[in-house]
């Protein structure tokens, strides 16, 4: 059995009272490529969050690289891209490169300069992401697509064994989404990193992972390397529940998943 | 030129006031990207609170205007974490600084004509004792930025990514609005407290219009602000001039010409 990267242990979560994630239990392995999906609001965020330990859970226990979260110290094995990381300033002054090396800064540690080796990894990353020929642009002069690939890069600089990326497709054109998801396989097959991918895009998603996690509030783990159930679906879209992918067209559910 | 490097004075004016602008330009980038230019304000009002107080209880103004900056900028910090809003935060210590000293300089009758160089700056204001504390304590304040320069610029362009990978961003942020307030108060003396927010705010500016980098953004930020203080005190000298009116109107000058080159060349691309 493969090496347990984040365990979730009946963990819930609310923001006053209002619950956002309840009794949460699951598991991702070395290796997966774990889509999370659910509706807006569903709590998709808050599970990342929770990763991230940027919130702690009301109730459960998570662990991660086989630690308990709160005594987790080694965050540079883990790469993050947040929901809106191209809603930055887009006047900011920084070229690519420095926007990538902000990634070695943890590694690097606090009051310690980048050395040449990590100038040297935020190269191999920015090759990684298909940005090399950019480094020098400033990053607000470039479209979504690219953008998104330098945030990319920066989360691969770390050289994570984890990446987790909170809605990264959100605001990129259809052609840039699918050189995207490439990019994600190869990452994931190549280079044989573990993703978490947020996303309320299911067509897409399912299409690339082998475990998805339906989030409403409850969670529901599926392996879905050998195809996605109806069941799996309902989890998280509930009867009733319109089927809208926000930019594109995809097919019906039951025509592209179910076999 | 050199003659004027002749007096102890201006010898004392020019290396202080080369030391400040470095500070002043590298903190200025910051405060700005961050949205904060108008902290620098804030507790340079403040701090003439504690020049009046130190004057009127016979403590080293610049000493006693060092501690009413840091405590108010540790507290615009704890009211903040009390969600007071952070421009409310600084409004409050903003006007009880300013009123504190108004109320001393009103019971003593003594030191109006000193107070106008605390005010807008004096080319014979910096005094033996001052330029001691200026480059001590200015040094140091350089060398704590540029020891968590990265980590500051990351937090400056994403705040939460910052967080999350791990950078102490709450400590960083205090660290820095109390580097704000040191800052403030060593630059007193020669542009003022009245203009010292326009010390922090200009260089960066400028820098910000003409550079695609942020290495280069600091890095002309800091040119700009050495030259403006070469260009002031020099005119200050020879026309006898407030220092602080000299830098400042030499920087809008500065900052116009940019803004104007940069409208008359709309095609021109920002250098690196």
């Amino acid at each position: 059995m493969a090496e347990k990267i984040v365990e979730f242990e009946n963990v819930s979560f609310g923001y006053g009272r209002q619950p956002a994630v309840e009794k949460a239990t699951f598991s991702i392995e070395r290796g997966d490529f774990v889509g999370v999906i659910g509706p807006n609001g569903s709590g998709k965020t808050t599970i990342v969050k929770l990763m991230l330990n940027l919130l702690k859970p009301d109730e459960g226990s998570i662990m991660i690289f086989g630690k308990g979260i709160a005594d987790f110290r080694e965050w540079r094995r883990v790469g993050y891209v947040p929901q809106k990381a191209t809603n930055f300033d887009q006047n900011f002054p920084a070229t690519v490169f420095e926007v990538a090396s902000m990634g070695r800064i943890p590694k690097a540690g606090l009051a310690r300069r980048l050395s040449s080796a990590d100038y040297a990894a935020v190269e191999r990353a920015l090759k990684t992401a298909g940005i090399l020929n950019l480094r020098d642009s400033r990053i607000g002069d470039l479209s979504g697509g690219q953008q998104q690939r330098v945030f990319i890069a920066r989360a691969l600089a770390t050289e994570p064994e984890l990446l987790i990326l909170d809605e990264p497709t959100v605001g990129v054109d259809m052609e840039a989404q699918h050189n995207f998801y490439a990019l994600l396989r190869r990452l994931n097959k190549e280079f044989g990193l573990t993703l978490v991918l947020v996303s309320h895009d299911i067509g897409l998603v399912s299409k690339n992972v082998n475990k998805l996690a339906c989030v409403n509030i409850a969670v529901t783990f599926h392996d879905v390397s050998k195809g996605l159930s109806t069941a799996d679906l309902h989890c998280a879209y509930p009867a009733g529940m319109a089927f809208v992918p926000h930019h594109h067209h995809i097919p019906t559910p039951s025509a592209r998943f179910i076999r | 030129m050199l003659e004027l490097l002749q007096y102890g004075f201006m010898q004392r004016a020019f290396i202080a006031g080369i030391l400040i602008a470095l500070l002043c330009a590298v903190i200025g980038v910051f405060l700005v990207l961050r949205r904060m230019s108008l902290l620098g304000d804030g507790l340079a009002h403040i701090s003439f609170g504690g020049i009046a107080a130190g004057m009127f209880f016979g403590v080293y103004p610049l000493l006693s205007a060092l501690a009413f900056s840091v405590l108010a900028a540790i507290g615009i910090q704890k009211l903040k974490s009390m969600k007071v809003y952070g421009d409310a935060a600084i409004a409050i210590f903003f006007s009880f600084g300013l009123s504190m000293g108004v109320v001393l300089v009103s019971l003593s009758h003594g030191f109006k004509a000193d107070l106008f160089s605390y005010l807008f700056g004096s080319i014979l204001a910096v005094s033996g004792t001052d330029i001691l504390l200026i480059l001590a304590v200015g040094i140091a304040t350089l060398v704590a930025l540029l020891l968590f320069y990265k980590e500051l610029f990351y937090m400056t362009f994403d705040e939460d990514s910052a967080r999350a990978s791990g950078i102490p961003v709450e400590r960083l942020n205090a660290m820095l609005v109390v580097l704000t307030a040191i800052t403030v108060v060593l630059s007193m003396r020669i542009v003022g407290i009245l203009l010292v927010s326009s010390f922090l705010v200009i260089p960066a500016s400028i820098a910000l219009l003409i550079c695609r980098s942020f290495r280069n953004t600091i890095g002309v930020a800091a040119l700009i602000g050495v030259a403006s203080v070469i260009t002031g005190l020099t005119l200050a000298y020879y026309f006898d001039l407030a220092t602080g009116g000299a830098i400042v109107l030499t920087l809008v000058g500065g900052f116009a010409v940019v803004l104007l080159y940069k409208k008359l060349s709309p095609r021109l691309t920002p250098r690196t």
